[in-house]
């Protein structure tokens, strides 16, 4: 199956390369981001502005150590095909929720709670065992040894028939 | 906004949790992005940098910078493998798992037994499946990994894919 990759022309490509860490910490970061890549400040303001309409980049800005920030878990639940779509939005509404993914297995439902401390997020998590009407399976995590620091992308594989 | 809007200690310190509430949403993509940060939560330009220096120096924040939807790229085959490893050497062979390029993220869990018996996760990205099933392949056997119990967990579709919140602001 031929993938679907949406135009990303050259200075995309190395913002993403450069800039998925180090963000520049200093009073004009994207003008330090445009010196380095031989652009404008202008240019890559617009083209952050422009990937994040279309949905490429989710932010610009920091991913949290999510044990020192707060309370969080990683959820799953089985819930029949044909009622996915709706437990899933039910789950989109849960206050906290930062992930949700439908997976290939009997629990078809992963998604991620978040929350400032222990007790809020039992309360959410009790909170939407109720709205679903079936236990969570609860897995928080005990260890982590990599965790989100940004992967290359494979610019040429993308591009590939 | 007045700058004595915001809770200052006796020290004269800033609450930075309004910061932080803020960064969790990204930066405004401006030229000056922490000057438009330090207005919205009373604080100066000098203030909103240092505190961000000092999170990330102290681990809080680990890593800044382009936080990429892969699935949007094109990135779509997003496998997690979860394996069902003895306690004693669950803790080797996520350190092992967690070195190899093509794994993303790596972390032990708590099983939930009996229904979930697997303690330790990791993600592999791909464009496509057969690829990343490939991977999944030779890693397993350079890892000597044939004998334990192993799911692979294709994504179907993303729901919801943002950042964490953690902080009382901005939530109900």
């Amino acid at each position: 199956m031929p993938c679907q990759i949406p135009d990303f022309d050259e200075l995309d490509r190395r913002l993403i390369d450069a800039y998925q860490r180090d963000l520049p910490l200093c009073e004009r970061p994207f003008a330090a981001m445009a010196e380095r890549l031989g652009a404008s400040e202008a240019q890559v303001v617009e083209r952050l502005q422009s990937l994040q309409q279309r949905a490429v980049l989710s932010r610009v800005g920091p991913v949290f150590d999510h044990a020192r920030a707060g309370a969080s878990l990683l959820a799953a639940v089985a819930v029949p095909d044909a009622e996915r779509d709706a437990v899933a939005a039910a789950i989109n509404r849960s206050p906290g929720v930062n992930h949700n993914y439908a997976r290939e297995h009997d629990y078809n439902l992963w998604f991620v709670m978040t929350a400032a401390d222990v007790m809020q997020l039992e309360a959410r998590l009790e909170a939407l065992e109720e709205e679903l009407g079936q236990p969570l399976l609860r897995l928080p995590m005990v260890e982590g040894y990599h965790i989100d620091l940004g992967f290359p992308i494979p610019w040429a594989e993308l591009e590939a028939p | 906004m007045s700058l004595t809007s915001p809770h200052r200690d006796t020290h004269g310190e800033v609450d930075p949790q309004r910061l932080r509430a803020l960064l969790e949403g990204g930066l405004p993509l401006t030229e000056r992005p922490w000057q438009a940060l330090a207005e919205q939560c009373g604080m100066s330009e000098a203030e909103v940098l240092a505190w961000v220096e000092r999170w990330q120096r102290e681990g809080l924040i680990k890593r800044m910078g382009l936080v990429v939807r892969h699935h949007a790229l094109g990135i779509r085959a997003n496998a997690m493998v979860v394996w069902d490893l003895p306690d004693a050497a669950v803790a080797e062979v996520g350190r092992r798992l967690a070195a190899e390029p093509a794994v993303t993220l790596c972390y032990r869990r708590r099983r939930c037994s009996p229904e979930w018996p697997y303690n330790l996760f990791c993600m592999i990205h791909g464009t496509r499946r057969e690829r990343v099933l490939a991977v999944l392949g030779d890693i397993i056997e350079r890892q000597e990994l044939q004998d334990i119990p192993h799911r692979v967990l294709f994504s179907l579709k993303a729901y919801k894919q943002c950042g964490g919140r953690y902080t009382r602001e901005d939530q109900p």
